[in-house]
C-alpha cells in the first residue's frame, strides 16, 4: 500500500522540482546547440538560457514566471495500491499544484475560459490535467509532472495517405516557421510529432512525444527513428535559430509516436516543448521507497503493444525454444 | 562590456529613460534598466483608458518603462511581496491600446514578448518617440527575477488580480532586454525574417501541400501569425 501522504509530499517536491531544475538531457542538449550556433543573436540568446537555468537552481526560483499548464501523468503496476484508492490520488495531486503555486511561487495560470475567473491556485475546472497509464509488472507508482507553455507552438492536421512523406515534412516545416519567427514558441525545443490515431489521440500522442521521452532517445521502429533524426536535421536547416533570429537552434531532438489511424486518413500534430522543458518524475515504491528521475519512462514496449495479448519478452523467447 | 558574443553591445540604461539614451540605441543593442519598471497589460489598459479610472499619479516621472509581463509573486504575510521569477508575455495583442497609453502615461519603452510589426511601430510608437524591448529567450524569467529588488507598489491587486495588477518594481540590471525597434519603427525580428525567408524554396523542396486545404490558407511564407 503506498501512502496518500507520500504520494502528496512528493508530489509536492516534483512541482518544484519541474519549475526550477532543467532536466540534464535536455540541459545537454542545449549546451550542444549553443557550442554549434554561429548566430551572435541567437548565441547570446542561447547563454542567457544557460543562464538562467544556473540563476534558477541557485536562487530556488522558477526558471520561467510563466507557469504554464502544470499537469500530471500517473502510471501503476498492475498490483500498485494506493491509500483511499484514485479518488484520494487525484485529491493529493490537485492539493500539491495549489500549494507548489503558493510555496515556489508559481504563477497562478489557470483561468476560466469564458469567465476568466480563477482560484489563485492553478487548479480550477479540469485542471491539473491528470492522465493515467499502466504496466504489466510492478507494485509501484510514477508520478510524472510537466509544465509545459501553453500558447504557441503546436498544430494539428489531417492529412491522407496520399500525402505521404512530402506532406508530413511540408506541416512540419510550416508549424517550426509560423510559431519560430519571433520566436513564439520559445525554441529551441524538443518537437513531438503525433501520427494517427483518431483525432484526440494525435493531439495528446503528440504532446506525449514531445514532454515524456528524453532527448537522444529514439522510437524502436528502425524507419521512424530514422525520419526522427531526419526531421530533427531539417528543423535545424531552417536558419532559424532562438527567438527566430538567424541561426540553426531549432530543435533539440524531435521524437514521434505512431498509432493506429482510419484507413484513410493519417492526422498529424506537432508540439514544441519550450526552452524551460519543465518535467520532473518520481516512482513511489510499495515499501515507501520515493526514487526521483527526470527520464518519465513512458513509452515501454507495453504502451506500444499492437496485439491483444501482452508477452514480457522473455516468455515469448521461452515458447521459442 | 560583451556578454556571450563579442558582436553585441551592451547599455545600462536608469528609468526615466531619456530621449538622448533612446536614440542612442541600435536593433540589437543588450539592455539592463534600473530604477523603477510597472507592469501593464489588458487589464490595466481597459481600466484606465476604456473605464476612466485614472493613472497613479506622476507615473510618467517615477518611470517611463512599461513591462508587459505578470510575475510569479506571492504576499509575503508581512504586507510585502516574495517575488520568484519574471517574463515577458506576447504584446501584439495589445497594439490596440498603445497610441492613447503613451499619451496616458508618457511611456517610452515597452517591453515585452515577440514584440509587433513595423507597421504597428510607425502607427503608435514612432509619433509617440517610444521603443519596444524585448525579452531574451523567452524563458530567462529568473534572472529578471534577480533584477527586481522590491516591490514599490501594486496597484489594483484586489480589482484585477495578481496577474493583471499594476506592480512597480524596483531594478537593478534588470535584463537582458533586446532591442527590438528603434525610433524609426524598424523591426529586428523583421529584419530577421527577411534574412531567413531567402533559405525557404530550397527548404521546401522535396514537401507536398496537403491534400485537404484550409480556408484562408497561404503558401507565403514571408507571412507572420501576429
Ligand atoms: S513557452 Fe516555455 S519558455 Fe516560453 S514563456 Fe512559455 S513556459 Fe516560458
Amino acid at each position: 500500500m503506498i501512502s496518500i501522504e507520500k504520494i502528496q509530499q512528493t508530489a509536492e517536491v516534483l512541482m518544484a522540482k519541474a519549475a526550477i531544475d532543467i532536466p540534464d538531457d535536455y540541459l545537454t542538449g542545449l549546451q550542444e546547440a549553443a557550442n554549434a550556433e554561429e548566430g551572435d543573436l541567437s548565441s547570446f540568446v542561447l547563454q542567457a538560457m544557460l543562464e538562467n537555468y544556473e540563476a534558477a537552481k541557485q536562487d530556488r526560483r522558477a526558471m520561467c514566471a510563466d507557469t504554464g499548464v502544470p499537469r500530471w501523468y500517473v502510471k501503476m503496476g498492475n498490483t500498485a495500491s494506493i491509500e483511499g484508492g484514485p479518488v484520494a490520488l487525484e485529491r493529493a495531486l490537485r492539493l500539491a499544484t495549489a500549494r507548489a503555486t503558493t510555496d515556489v511561487p508559481l504563477r497562478p495560470n489557470r483561468v476560466h475560459p469564458l469567465w476568466r475567473t480563477d482560484h489563485n491556485n492553478n487548479v480550477g475546472l479540469r485542471a491539473p490535467e491528470i492522465e493515467y497509464a499502466f504496466e504489466p509488472e510492478g507494485d509501484w507508482v510514477d508520478l510524472i509532472t510537466v509544465h509545459k507553455g501553453g500558447l504557441f507552438g503546436t498544430d494539428y492536421r489531417m492529412l491522407f495517405p496520399g500525402d505521404g512523406i512530402e506532406g508530413i515534412k511540408r506541416f512540419y516545416l510550416d508549424s517550426l516557421i509560423a510559431f519560430g519567427k519571433r520566436g513564439l514558441a520559445c525554441q529551441p525545443a524538443i518537437i513531438g510529432v503525433g501520427l494517427g490515431g483518431s483525432k484526440d489521440t494525435t493531439m495528446v500522442l503528440g504532446k506525449q512525444a514531445a514532454c515524456l521521452r528524453i532527448v537522444g532517445d529514439r522510437n524502436p521502429d528502425p524507419k521512424i527513428a530514422a525520419l526522427e533524426l531526419e526531421l530533427k536535421e531539417l528543423g535545424n536547416s531552417i536558419g532559424m535559430g532562438a527567438m527566430g533570429f538567424v541561426g540553426k537552434s531549432m530543435v533539440i531532438d524531435c521524437h514521434i509516436e505512431a498509432a493506429y489511424c482510419h484507413t484513410g486518413g493519417m492526422p498529424m500534430s506537432v508540439h514544441a516543448f519550450c526552452l524551460s522543458s519543465r518535467r520532473a518524475c518520481a516512482r513511489l515504491h510499495a515499501d515507501g521507497r520515493v526514487e526521483y528521475r527526470t527520464d518519465p519512462m513512458w513509452f515501454t514496449p507495453f504502451m506500444r503493444r499492437e496485439t491483444v495479448e501482452w508477452q514480457p519478452e522473455a516468455e515469448k523467447l521461452e515458447e521459442l525454444v | 562590456m560583451a556578454t556571450g558574443s563579442g558582436k553585441i553591445r551592451r547599455v545600462s540604461l536608469n528609468t526615466p529613460v531619456t530621449e538622448e539614451a533612446l536614440r542612442d540605441l541600435k536593433l540589437g543593442d543588450v539592455v539592463y534598466l534600473n530604477g523603477v519598471v510597472y507592469t501593464g497589460r489588458e487589464g490595466v489598459y481597459k481600466q484606465c483608458l476604456e473605464d476612466g479610472v485614472p493613472l497613479p499619479e506622476n507615473l510618467a516621472e517615477i518611470s517611463n518603462v512599461n513591462f508587459h509581463c505578470s510575475p510569479a509573486a506571492t504576499p509575503d504575510g508581512q504586507g510585502g511581496y516574495n517575488v520568484g521569477a519574471l517574463s515577458g508575455t506576447a504584446s501584439f495583442r495589445f497594439a490596440k491600446w498603445l497610441d492613447r497609453w503613451f499619451k496616458a502615461s508618457g511611456a517610452k519603452i515597452i517591453i515585452g514578448k515577440g514584440g509587433m510589426s513595423s507597421e504597428d511601430y510607425r502607427k503608435f510608437f514612432v509619433p509617440n518617440r517610444a521603443i519596444y524591448l524585448t525579452t531574451v529567450g523567452y524563458g530567462t524569467g529568473a534572472l529578471l527575477g534577480r533584477g527586481v529588488k522590491g516591490v514599490r507598489k501594486v496597484h489594483w491587486l484586489e480589482e484585477l488580480g495578481l496577474a493583471q495588477a499594476m506592480w512597480m518594481f524596483e531594478v537593478e540590471e534588470l535584463g537582458p532586454f533586446i532591442v527590438e525597434s528603434d525610433l524609426d519603427g524598424n523591426s529586428l525580428f523583421e529584419r530577421e525574417n527577411a534574412a531567413i525567408t531567402k533559405n525557404f524554396e530550397k527548404l521546401y523542396e522535396g514537401t507536398r501541400p496537403a491534400t485537404l486545404r484550409r480556408y484562408g490558407e497561404t503558401d507565403n511564407r514571408s507571412d507572420e501569425v501576429i
